[in-house]
């Protein structure tokens, strides 16, 4: 082949052509195929230390591009198009529209940490992909991920009674995302539940939907941890440029905020 | 070898999953405590940890809950060990012990919000957080748990699953990869030492580590499910009869998502989910309404009662 790797070129920058001559010489046929020329104008110079003053992101610039976070990560095992390599050593570059391609699968990370324990310059690209996560949102590019509505119903619970009890936390979040309650799977394992559990633990558990459980003077460390999100939301603005407007002019952007 | 005796009485902190769906680990864990003569002090008036979400909106946020529990245990109960089962809470309250100790910033933010709470600043060091899986091998190690085995699992093929919060990422467990005796965070072996202490057949299992999609059990659902069905699949090929938890989160998912392979995609695993717990208790002898096995969504009755267990 007479262009390596041929398959890493997207479609639309390879020119191929029936029939070439140049300078008098025929390349038709395997030599007739051309990667067109880019020129990048468009660098977002601001994006690394953007993406590095939100919480995960400080450590980007350790990185050296051996692919450790890559080979070692879970969901590019499912989804081969999810690249932290890639990603990190695009947004250090400043491509932003590159990155933009894939923006609707970057909050998909499991957070298992494998590329954590894998990478040998302490990058956390684990903490990388929620800061890009973020930072997408926070600049309108995406809206809300499904991961960023659980967390933030998981989080306003816990800020709200100091404990989680899970049905109340899956009916916020499938009320969040507009998912019904009725699905094949759940209704299938409720049904399992219920042949074998015992009346006094259902019961329990009901009760918990009702009397929701709760750390007893939780007060005032929610009011601290109120405070402390608010202040921390107030700063991430300021680091993104983001006071009161997005960067498109929209009013109220989407920074990951705990409080209500 | 640690000195056992200050791992006879612990701070028990369950968290908020055990008081849901881990409910069967709860009951399983305190039984099996209680069969070996082991007290569990539950930490007062704990709040949740903060799980794997609240560090998404902020990670100092979520190492001020983690170490309220800790301040709880150290500072109004005077522990000097703290024991929790959940992967999530294990991980989290290493991870706070750990930014507590190296990052200056985590501290200010901490005392910060301690104060305003009302309660005292936990300080790195004040006490010492383990899983379950080291309180049953420190408070009582592989020889005298085989000594109390009433019921052998001999027979019983189990593949040990632990997940990513119990070894990764490795800075936040120093005292792991120390050589023999210690835990491995490449290869975990300590739930495949105490079942094989308790008698049963340990696979040779690859996935023992592998991700379940925990994280993102419901906002990423087909992935979690295919995560998941990797990890049953092997488990089968592997030749076991059970998976071993020791995690309420990998667990759910695993028994969730074992039906939603079914349901969703048409993949149907015959393979078991046992927390270790549970095996243990049967180990030494207890009814299976003791360590909650009936309150499991994987039903493993029959296999049981095949294995002469139940």
């Amino acid at each position: 082949m007479p262009i390596h790797e041929k398959s890493l070129i997207r479609p639309e920058d390879l020119e191929t052509h029936d029939e070439l001559v140049i300078d008098g010489v025929d390349v038709s046929g395997h030599w007739s195929t051309f990667i067109r020329s880019r020129v990048v104008t468009d660098y977002n110079e601001a994006m690394e230390e953007e993406i590095a003053a939100l919480p995960g992101g400080e450590f980007i610039h350790r990185c050296w591009q051996c692919g450790s976070c890559t080979n070692s990560c879970t969901v590019h095992a499912v989804n081969p198009e999810f690249n932290p390599r890639y990603w990190i050593y695009l947004i250090r570059l400043g491509m932003e529209s590159e990155l933009l391609r894939d923006k609707d699968i970057i909050w998909q990370c499991v957070s298992c940490n494998k590329c954590t324990y894998a990478c040998p310059r302490d990058v956390f690209p684990e903490g990388v992909m929620k800061a890009t996560a973020h930072w997408l949102e926070a600049k309108g590019h995406t809206p809300k991920s499904p991961s960023m509505l659980f967390d933030e119903v998981f989080t306003d619970q816990v800020m709200a009674t100091g404990k989680i009890e899970e049905g109340r936390t899956i009916r916020s979040f499938f009320k969040a995302t507009g998912q019904p309650l009725k699905q094949a799977w759940l209704v299938e394992m409720v049904k399992r539940m219920l042949t074998r559990l015992p009346i006094k633990l259902m019961m329990t558990m009901g009760l918990a939907t009702v009397f929701r459980p709760r750390t007893s003077g939780w007060g005032r460390a929610r009011a601290a941890m109120e405070d402390y999100a608010a202040e921390q939301k107030r700063k991430q603005h300021a680091a993104l440029g983001l006071d009161g407007k997005g960067h498109d002019g929209k009013d109220e952007p989407q920074i990951p905020a705990a409080a209500e | 070898m640690p000195d056992g005796d200050k791992y006879k009485r612990v701070a028990y902190y369950p968290g908020c999953a055990l008081e849901g769906s881990g409910h069967p680990y709860n009951r399983s864990t305190k039984a099996i405590g209680k069969a070996l003569g082991l007290t569990l002090d539950e930490v007062k008036n704990w709040n949740c940890c903060g799980a794997m979400e609240v560090k998404n909106i902020d990670p100092k946020l979520q190492t001020y809950l983690s170490s309220r529990v800790l301040s709880i245990a150290a500072n109004e109960m005077g522990a000097d060990v703290v024991m929790a089962p959940c992967n999530g809470c294990y991980h989290n309250l290493k991870k706070a012990e750990y930014d507590l100790e190296h990052d200056d910033a985590s501290v200010e933010v901490t005392e910060q919000l301690s104060t305003k709470a009302g309660h005292a600043t936990y300080k790195a060091g004040q006490v010492e957080t383990i899983h379950a899986l080291d309180w049953i091998k420190d408070a009582i190690g592989e020889e005298e748990l085989a000594a109390r085995v009433k019921n052998s699992l001999k027979g019983l093929k189990v593949a040990n699953y632990y997940g990513c919060m119990y070894t990764r990422p490795r800075h936040i467990f120093p005292e792991k990869d120390q050589g023999e005796g210690s835990e491995s965070t490449s290869k975990p072996h300590f739930m495949d030492d105490l079942l094989a202490a308790a008698g049963a057949e340990n696979v040779e299992f690859p996935l023992k580590t592998a991700c379940c999609g925990g994280a993102h059990t419901l906002s990423d659902s087909d992935i979690s499910t295919k995560l998941v069905l990797n990890i049953l699949k092997a488990a089968e090929a592997a030749g076991a009869d059970v998976i071993a938890t020791e995690c309420p989160t990998c667990h759910s998912g695993l028994e969730m998502h074992q039906i939603r392979a079914e349901t969703e995609f048409g993949e149907k695993t015959q393979i078991k989910i046992v927390y270790f717990t549970q095996l243990l208790g049967l180990a030494l002898g207890l009814k299976p309404r003791k360590v909650a096995l009936h309150e499991n969504i994987s039903d493993s009755f029959e296999l049981m009662a095949e294995k002469g267990l139940v």
